[in-house]
C-alpha cells in the first residue's frame, strides 16, 4: 500500500555497551524529512536503545526485531538476514521485540515504524545482512587483535573465531569488541546470495514452540500489578454519541469500580473482564445517532449507483476510448458489488495503558507503534519519548492493528488517566465486527470490447468507493491528483496488454471508518478486471490461459508465473465428473500470484478442491514462510469470497459474532499446493498477493458450471440453483 | 470462595458463580495460554479440558467447572503435548499463533479418543476452531504425523 513512499536517508552503524556486558549494533539514522506527513516526529529526542541485535558475554545472541509478528514469520525472516552474515548457532538466536526508536524505522516508508503492505523482507533485506555482517567483523577483529594477527587470517564458525590454532568465542569477545569502531558501512561486503546457508532455506520458524504451549505472550496476555480491566460501550451507530446515561445500574454490579466517559463512549471498569462486560450489559446508555442514523445498506447501493454516475475522476488514460469502441466486435458491460469487510483478527482489540504522572507504559500488539506512541503522547499529555510501547506478539492483523488514528489506544490511556491505574481495555468480538475500519464497500463497473481479431481494443473502468485514507496522516502520500492510490491499485498500471483504456474513480463520502484490509483495494480490484478478462476470452473463442497469455507477454514475472501454475496444475487432464478449474492471476505488492482452483457445486454451494498457486515473489527468505502466506491467503479470500459481507441497519452493523459473520472452517478447506518461481527479479511482498486472485479464480470455475457469471461477493445461494 | 482443580492443582477464586472458566483462569490464575476469540463458543480459542473432555472454557460457567478437573494447555499431559507439538514443529504449523492453544487442545481430545483419525475424523473433531490465518492444511497434516507417535 505505501510502495509510492520511498525515503532515502543516511544511516550508519553505532556500538553502544553502556548498560549490557557485551557487543551492541545498531543502526543510527539521523531523522529528516516528517513534517509533511503531518506527524510530529522531528523534534522528539529519543532514549531508548536502538541495537538490532546484541551479543552477551553469555554466549546469547539477541535480535531486536523491529517488524511486528502477525504470523507471517518475520521474525524467523530477520533472524535468518542476519544470521548469515553473523555465521552462528541457529539454536542460540533469541528474538525481542523493538521498542520505539527512529532507528527502527522502515526503510520503505516513512518515517514510521511500521509492519504492512507486504513490504518487511524488502525493508529489512540488505539492513540487516549489513548488521550481520559488521558485526562478525568486529567479532573477528577482536579476535586478530586479542592474537595480534591479521583478521584476514581468522575465520569463523557457528560463533567460534579461529586463528593461530586458537580459538575465542562470541561470548568470549562480545566486550573486546563493543570497543571497536563500527565498520563503515560502504566497507561491508555482503555474500554473493549463491553463498547463502540460512537466507532462501526453507528453516523452521523461531516460534512454534511458545506458540503451541501456551507460553507465547500476546497484547491481551499482558498484565501489571494494580491492573483493572474495561470494557467500553460504543455508540451502536457510526457518528453517534453519548446523549445521557445512567452510571449506577452499572455500578451495582459485583466487582464494577468506575463508569466513565471518554470521547469514544462509555467505559465500565470493573476488577475483570466479565464483571466489566455485565456492568456494559446493565448500563442504561441514551444515544444520539449522529448524522449516519439513517444509514442502511439499500440506501447506500442507490447512492453508489447514482455516484456511478457522475463524471468520476481520471485515474489513467491510454489511447483512445471512443475509437477502440468504434472499432468493437462485440461489447459487454458489467457490474460488481462488494461489501465492506472486517478483518477478524483471531485476537480482539486491546490496549494495556499505564499513564503515570509524567510517562505512560502501553502494552499491545500492533502494527504501527509510532502512531500508537503519538496517540498516547496526546491523549495522556506526556512528552514522546516518555510514551513506552510495549509490543507483542500480533494475533493476526491483516491491516485492522495498523490503524492511523490510534483509537485502540486513546481508549485505554483515556481510562487509565482518569482512574490513575493501569487499565486494560478489552473489545469484544461483537465491538471489533461493529466497531468499524472495514474493508471499504465498492461498485465497480468494466465496459470493455474484442476487435474482430478477438482483441481487446476497449476498456472503460469504472470503481465507486470511499478514500482508504482521507484525513489521515497518510493521505498526503496516498492521495495524488485527488485519487486514492488504494482504491484504484491493481487497475492502474495493469500489466495486461489493454489499449483504449480509461480508468476513473468516483469517491463517496467517508460515512464510515475504513482502514486497509489484507489485499486493501486489489482485494475487488482483482476480482473485476480477472472475471472480466475471462468474459472477453470467451467471447474471442480462446481458452482463458492462451488468452492470458497473449496479452501479458511483455511481463515476464506474470508469464512465468501462469506457465508455473498451469504447469503444475490438470490443466488439460480429465478431471472427475462435475469437476471444473477456473484461473485467475494478479500482480500485487511487487509480487505475481496464479491460482488454478478444481471446484464442482455440492448441495448448490461452492467445494473448492484443490488449489494449485504459483508466485513469483523475487528473492525470498524463507520458502516455507512464503507457502504459508499463500495457503493462508487463499483461505483468507475464500473466506470473503464465501461468507464475508457486513450490512448496515439504522447506521450501524447488523452482523456481530463468527455465527454471522462466518470464518472458514477446517473442512471446508482445500489443499492448497504452492510453487515458487526460482526469480531473481526485485524482491516483492507475500503477505498479501495470495489474496486478490483466488476468488475471480473461484468465480471463473463457477461460471462453467452454472453459465452465469458471478458480479457481486460473497457468493449467494441463489447464484447456484 | 470457590475451589477448582486446574492442572492438578486446586485453587480458591473468588468469583460469582455464573463467571465463565476462560476469565477466572486468564485474570486470577494468570495463565493465559487459553484464549478469547468469540466469547460464544464460535471460535474454539478457549478450549480446556473438564474432566477430559473439549469444551468451550468462554461459555463454561464456574458452577458447572467446580470440584471437577481442569486441564488447561499449560498443563496438558506430555504424553499428548510433546507429540503434538513436535508435529506442529514439523510442519511449521501457527501463523499468528492466537488459535493454536485451542487446536492443539482439540486435536489432544481426538489423538487420545482416536489414534489413527482419517482427514474426515479431523475435519469433525476440529470443525469448531476457527483460525483465521488459515493454517488447517498444516493442522490436519501435522495431526496424521503426531498419531504415529501416540
Ligand atoms: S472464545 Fe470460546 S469459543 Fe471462542
Ligand atoms: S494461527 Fe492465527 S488464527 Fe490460527
Amino acid at each position: 500500500m505505501l510502495d509510492e513512499v520511498k525515503l532515502k536517508r543516511r544511516s550508519f552503524l553505532k556500538t553502544g555497551a553502556i548498560t549490557f556486558g557485551g557487543l551492541v549494533l545498531g543502526f543510527q539514522i539521523p531523522m529528516a524529512c516528517s513534517k509533511k506527513q503531518g506527524m510530529n516526529l522531528k523534534d522528539i529526542a529519543y532514549h531508548a536503545p536502538n541495537a538490532f541485535i546484541k551479543i552477551g558475554t553469555d554466549e546469547s545472541v539477541t535480535i531486536i526485531a523491529n517488524h511486528s509478528e502477525l504470523g507471517q514469520g518475520i521474525y524467523t525472516s530477520l533472524c535468518q538476514l542476519i544470521a548469515e552474515e553473523l555465521e552462528v548457532d541457529w539454536d542460540k538466536i533469541k528474538v525481542e521485540h523493538a521498542p520505539i526508536d527512529p532507528a527502527y524505522n522502515h526503510t520503505q516508508m516513512g518515517p514510521i515504524q511500521a509492519t504492512g503492505s507486504s513490504i518487511s523482507a524488502l525493508s529489512e533485506w540488505t539492513r540487516m545482512r549489513q548488521v550481520g555482517a559488521a558485526a562478525r567483523m568486529m567479532l573477528i577483529d577482536a579476535a586478530a587483535q586479542t592474537w595480534g594477527i591479521s583478521p584476514s587470517d581468522c575465520s569463523v564458525e557457528k560463533g567460534v573465531v579461529k586463528g593461530n590454532g586458537k580459538s575465542l568465542t562470541y561470548g568470549q569477545l562480545a566486550e573486546k569488541a563493543s570497543e571497536l569502531e563500527a565498520p563503515d558501512l560502504e566497507s561491508i561486503a555482503l555474500k554473493d546470495p549463491k553463498d547463502f546457508k540460512v537466507v532462501g532455506k526453507p528453516i523452521k520458524r523461531l516460534d512454534t514452540k511458545i506458540k503451541t504451549n501456551g507460553e507465547a505472550m500476546f497484547g491481551m496476555d499482558a498484565s501489571v500489578p494494580n491492573m483493572l480491566v474495561a470494557v467500553i460501550a460504543r455508540p451502536p451507530a457510526f457518528g453517534g454519541k453519548v446523549k445521557s446515561f445512567d452510571a449506577n445500574t452499572a455500578l451495582a454490579i459485583d466487582g464494577v469500580k468506575h463508569v466513565i466517559e471518554i470521547d469514544r463512549g462509555i467505559a465500565i471498569v470493573a476488577d475483570g473482564f466479565w464483571n466489566a462486560k455485565k456492568g456494559r450489559d446493565a448500563l442504561k446508555v441514551e444515544w444520539s445517532s449522529g448524522t449516519n442514523g439513517n444509514l442502511d445498506t439499500p440506501k447506500q447501493s442507490l447512492a453508489f449507483a447514482k455516484e456511478l454516475q457522475s463524471v468520476g475522476r481520471q485515474a489513467e488514460e491510454r489511447g483512445n476510448l471512443k475509437e477502440g469502441f468504434g472499432k468493437a466486435s462485440k461489447v459487454f458491460e458489467s457490474e460488481f458489488e462488494f461489501p465492506y469487510l472486517a478483518h477478524a483478527p483471531m485476537e480482539p482489540m486491546n490496549c494495556l495503558a499505564d499513564v503515570k504522572e509524567d510517562s505512560c507504559d502501553i502494552y499491545i500488539g500492533t502494527q504501527m507503534p509510532t502512531f500508537d506512541m503519538l496517540t498516547a503522547s496526546h491523549y495522556a499529555g506526556v512528552a514522546p519519548e516518555k510514551i513506552k510501547v510495549n509490543n507483542h506478539y500480533v494475533g493476526g492483523g491483516f491491516g485492522r492493528k495498523s490503524v492511523l488514528d490510534g483509537h485502540i489506544v486513546s481508549e485505554a490511556v483515556q481510562v487509565s488517566k482518569a482512574v490513575g491505574l493501569p487499565i486494560k481495555v478489552i473489545w469484544t468480538r461483537e465491538d471489533d465486527i461493529r466497531g468499524g475500519y472495514y474493508r471499504p464497500k465498492a461498485l465497480c463497473k468494466v465496459k470493455a470490447a474484442i476487435d474482430e481479431n478477438g482483441n481487446p481494443i476497449a476498456w472503460e473502468h469504472h470503481i465507486v468507493c470511499q478514500s482508504f485514507v482521507r484525513g489521515t496522516a497518510l493521505e498526503q502520500m496516498l492521495v495524488h491528483d485527488d485519487i486514492d492510490h488504494l482504491a484504484v491499485e491493481g487497475v492502474v498500471h495493469t500489466p495486461y496488454n489493454l489499449p483504449n483504456f480509461k480508468l476513473l474513480w468516483h469517491e463517496t463520502p467517508n460515512e464510515i471508518p475504513c482502514l486497509w484490509m489484507r489485499g486493501v483495494g486489489h482485494s475487488f480490484n482483482a476480482f473485476t478486471v480477472e472475471t472480466m478478462i475471462d468474459q472477453l476470452a470467451e467471447a474471442a473463442g480462446e481458452d482463458e490461459y492462451s488468452f492470458r497469455k497473449k496479452l501479458l507477454k511483455d511481463d515476464p514475472r506474470s508469464i512465468e508465473t501462469l506457465e508455473l501454475a498451469i504447469s503444475k496444475s490438470k490443466w488439460g487432464q480429465t478431471l472427475p465428473s462435475g469437476h471444473v478449474l477456473g484461473l485467475a492471476i494478479h500482480s500485487s505488492y511487487g509480487s505475481c500470484v496464479a491460482f488454478v482452483v478444481e471446484v464442482s457445486l455440492e448441495n448448490q454451494w461452492p467445494k473448492v478442491h484443490h488449489v494449485t498457486a504459483a508466485i513469483d515473489c523475487g528473492p525470498y527468505i524463507n520458502p516455507d514462510a512464503v507457502k504459508a502466506q499463500i495457503e493462508g491467503s487463499a483461505i483468507f479470500g475464500i473466506t470473503s469470497a464465501y461468507y464475508g459481507e457486513l450490512t448496515l441497519k439504522e447506521g450501524a452493523i447488523e452482523q456481530s459474532n463468527f455465527h454471522n459473520y462466518k470464518m472458514l472452517r477446517m473442512h471446508e478447506t482445500p489443499f492448497v499446493d504452492v510453487h515458487i518461481v526460482e526469480s531473481d527479479k526485485v524482491m516483492g511482498g507475500v503477505g498479501e498477493p495470495g489474496v486478490p486472485p483466488i476468488a475471480p479464480a473461484i468465480a471463473n470455475a463457477l461460471y462453467k458450471l452454472t453459465g452465469r457469471r458471478i458480479s457481486k461477493l460473497p457468493f449467494d445461494k441463489k447464484d447456484f440453483v | 470462595m470457590i475451589e477448582i482443580d486446574v492442572n492438578g492443582k486446586k485453587h480458591n477464586v473468588d468469583a460469582t458463580e455464573d463467571t465463565p472458566l476462560l476469565w477466572i483462569v486468564r485474570e486470577q490464575l494468570g495463565l493465559t495460554g487459553s484464549k478469547f476469540g468469540c466469547g460464544m463458543a464460535q471460535c474454539g480459542a478457549c478450549t480446556m479440558h473438564l474432566e477430559g473432555e473439549a469444551v468451550r472454557s468462554c461459555i463454561t460457567p464456574l458452577s458447572r467447572a467446580k470440584g471437577k478437573k481442569i486441564v488447561t494447555i499449560e498443563g496438558l499431559d506430555k504424553s499428548l503435548s510433546e507429540p503434538i507439538q513436535k508435529a506442529w514443529i514439523e510442519k511449521d504449523v501457527p501463523q499468528c499463533g492466537y488459535c493454536q492453544s485451542g487446536q492443539v487442545m482439540s486435536a489432544a481430545v481426538l489423538l487420545r479418543e482416536n489414534p489413527k483419525p482419517t482427514d474426515e475424523d479431523i475435519d469433525n473433531a476440529m470443525a469448531g476452531n476457527i483460525c483465521r490465518c488459515g493454517t488447517y492444511q498444516r493442522i490436519r497434516e501435522a495431526i496424521h504425523i503426531a498419531a504415529k507417535s501416540i
